[in-house]
């Protein structure tokens, strides 16, 4: 009822001139806290990690003390969701066994970290950075081209499961803003993600043409630097490093 | 923001250090650890030869055989084999200061840790989760050089009587934690870690943790959680991290940037780390230059360089000239802003930028021309802050909801003059009253705004009330 109410209220906002209806917030998270069984999504699904994957899980959990393999949580949901494309809930029981836990405790981390895609995410999950650095470098004007290419809104699927569009929060790599973080290859064992940086509108266009097409796009800066040294003559860092030994003290 | 909460506690309980230092030096000259005094008085720029992070743009072989030839892995035995004390005092002579955020003396750190054991091992956890909007800095260090880290968590390690150390990695950055393992991988095949690493008698072991996308987990006590596979909520402290930390074990956090500067502050001397950058704020730093500069770069430079110096040398000045500057925002989001005047003399260290109501934080410039619409910048800033409040404390978790639905406001005018002082208000009652610095990182740049632009808002709410009135008559 409520939300019904928030969105009339906001429609009538800006004629009117009226304030947006001031509830509390129910939403931490960018998707839906609740599991509803769906086809796509229901306990009964079957979930195993594959024999690469089961392997995986062994060294994950070597690296963790005994009594406290609980640690190898969200490696083990991250690996759920590299092998399965997203994380269904039967993968989220799966790992509950293996950590030999209440499921509850699975369920607590996966609705917690926001890389955890609980619904069916595309081959190509585009994640667009418009914290302030890289929109003040023209983000929006990325996230547009985006979804006016690929006809979608933030959060949503093509239909032919090849593109999410994703709306994050900083990505860490603001001076080579603005940037599109891309995980590719979700299905395969070996997961590439590609940081696109220095982005113009142009580059962006070729970027989904690329993925379009099956083509990997070149990962990294678009601007023709190789990582974040500034543009042109370098600043810094001008010659050879110095040798091994160089300036050490002598009593060591 | 890693630590900041704990210095917050720990230096009122402990009193500064350097007033400690002073004190005791009345009788018999400086005790054994305090920094060389600082003769110079203009800093920056920084020599080539004297840069820590000498493969920071990648140029070289980031792999064990190209980072032997940079001089990492030089005489790390030796180090070692100097024993625990002597490291961390060479850590205090350098006078470093946490580079997380929060600038807490290192070595003062690492020797809450020598306390008499109980049993229990320690551990070093290294907070590799940078996600202060802004920040980039740890990314380039993991990625170009891989093996300074490696390195420093083993004598990190061995400083504190560690018995491994967690790297907590952002999940974003897949690749840099790639290169990371492929670090550690090549470290223990020729012999630098694990059992009796460097041929020292010394066991330690190193190991990444990839996180799952959370800022919070940048918090010292939220990434223990995380580590132990639970919700990033940050834990009440005391007891501190160094008493009950990951898996209920003595365990000291640090930034990567921290750790990787330590082999090189051995090798070369605390004396030749101190004898950059002012008192108190000793040593070299990376700075990330990003936003409206010509030539947004990061760069290694001399603590304590001027603000002017920095932007104009290394990022190619602001776009439109430097008389086109509007604000910056010098350590990343959660620092307030400065507007241009401050700009002008201010030094990039700790006490000068304190001195100017602001924060070194992670030397994360975010520089704002005059075309920048201010107020919709910091508005994006508290709508990333709401989006990562962990929910644990009311005063964030609604506070900064409320701040960011005024804020947006704002952005329009579409409020009363009176609703600034309320918004302050606002600020100021979520400030300091949660358990870790998130939300006084949210309160901040709120504040440094309405120090420093009032006059615009009031302009934006005026123009705003004398539009609705036309469409009125």
């Amino acid at each position: 009822m409520l939300p019904t109410l928030r969105a009339a209220v906001n429609s009538l906002k800006g004629p009117l001139g009226l304030r947006s209806l001031q509830t509390t917030a129910s939403r931490a998270h960018d998707s839906l806290f609740v599991h509803r069984d769906t086809p796509e999504d229901n306990p009964d699904i079957p979930f195993e990690f594959s024999a690469d994957n089961k392997k995986r899980v062994e060294a994950i959990l070597a690296i963790y003390p005994e009594g406290h393999k609980r640690a190898a949580m969200i490696p083990l949901l991250d690996l759920a969701q590299r092998q399965y494309g997203w994380l269904p809930i039967s993968a989220m029981h799966h790992v509950a066994d293996i950590l030999k836990l209440p499921k509850m405790r699975v369920y607590e981390v996966a609705t917690f970290y926001t890389m955890f895609m609980r619904k069916p995410t595309g081959k190509y999950h585009l994640q667009v950075c418009t914290t302030t650095p890289c929109w003040l470098r023209g983000s929006n004007e990325i996230l547009d081209t985006i979804k006016k290419n690929l006809g979608l809104e933030v959060g949503e699927t093509s239909s032919d499961k090849l593109f999410t569009i994703s709306e994050v929060e900083c990505l860490g790599a603001c001076v080579n803003a603005p940037m599109v973080q891309i995980n590719d290859d979700y299905y395969a064992a070996l997961v590439l993600d590609c940081l696109q940086e220095d982005l113009t509108v142009q580059d962006t266009e070729e970027i989904l043409a690329d993925l379009k097409a099956g083509r990997k796009p070149k990962p990294g800066p678009r601007s023709g630097r190789y990582a974040a040294e500034p543009i042109g003559e370098p600043t810094s860092l001008k010659g050879e490093p110095p040798a091994a030994g160089f300036g050490v003290r002598a009593d060591l | 923001m890693a630590s900041r909460i704990v210095s917050r506690i720990i230096l009122s309980k402990y009193g500064y250090p350097a007033t400690i230092l002073n004190l005791r030096g009345l009788s018999s000259g400086p005790p054994p650890g305090t920094p060389p005094p600082q003769t110079k008085t203009s800093f920056g720029p920084l020599a080539d030869e004297d840069r820590v992070f000498t493969n920071l743009y990648g140029r070289h072989d980031w792999r064990l055989k190209g980072a032997m030839k940079r001089g990492d892995w030089y005489k790390t035995k030796e180090i070692l084999l100097k024993g625990s004390d002597w490291i961390v005092n060479e850590l205090k002579t350098s006078g470093l200061r946490g580079r997380g955020g929060a600038g807490f003396p290192t070595g003062m750190k690492w020797s809450f840790m020598n306390r008499p054991g109980d049993g229990r091992p320690k551990y070093l956890v290294v907070n590799a989760d940078e996600g202060e909007p802004g920040t980039c800095k740890d990314r380039e260090i993991m990625r170009h050089d891989p093996h300074k880290l490696v390195e420093g968590c083993l004598i990190a390690g061995r400083a504190i009587g560690a018995k491994a150390a967690y790297i907590y990695i952002r999940g974003e950055f897949y690749n840099e934690a790639s290169n990371m393992q492929v670090a550690i991988a090549e470290a223990y095949q020729a012999g630098f870690l694990g059992k009796n690493a460097c041929g020292s008698g010394y066991d330690f072991d190193v190991f990444m943790h990839r996180g799952a996308g959370a800022y919070i987990c940048g918090e010292e006590t939220a990434l223990i959680e995380s580590i132990e596979g639970k919700q990033g909520k940050p834990r009440l402290k005391p007891p501190f991290p160094a008493d009950v930390g990951v898996f209920g074990c003595p365990t000291t956090v640090n930034n990567v940037e921290t750790i990787a500067v330590s082999p090189s502050i051995c090798r070369r001397g605390g004396p030749w780390f101190a004898s950059f950058g002012r008192t108190r704020n000793s040593g070299t730093k990376l700075f990330n230059i990003s936003g409206h500069v010509n030539r947004p770069c990061t760069v290694e430079e001399e603590m304590s360089i001027p603000l002017k110096e920095l932007v104009e040398i290394h990022a190619g000045g602001v776009q439109g000239g430097w008389d086109n500057l509007l604000a910056i925002i010098p350590g990343g989001s959660s620092t307030p802003l400065i507007p241009k005047s401050v700009c002008e003399d201010v030094l990039m260290d700790f006490d000068g930028l304190v001195a100017a109501q602001t924060s070194l934080g992670t030397a994360a410039l975010i520089v704002m021309n005059k075309q920048t619409d201010i107020v919709k910048a910091i508005a994006r800033l508290i709508m990333f802050y709401k989006h990562e409040s962990c929910g644990q404390c009311t005063p964030c978790r609604e506070g900064v909801n409320w701040m960011n639905k005024m804020i947006y406001r704002f952005v329009d005018g579409n409020a009363k003059p009176e609703e600034i002082d309320m918004l302050w208000e606002i600020s100021k009652q979520i400030e300091g009253r949660s358990i870790c610095a998130l939300a006084d990182g949210a309160a901040w740049p709120v504040q440094g705004l309405i120090r420093h632009f009032r006059p615009e808002l009031e302009d934006r709410m005026r123009k705003f009330a004398e539009s609705k009135q036309c469409a009125a008559l």
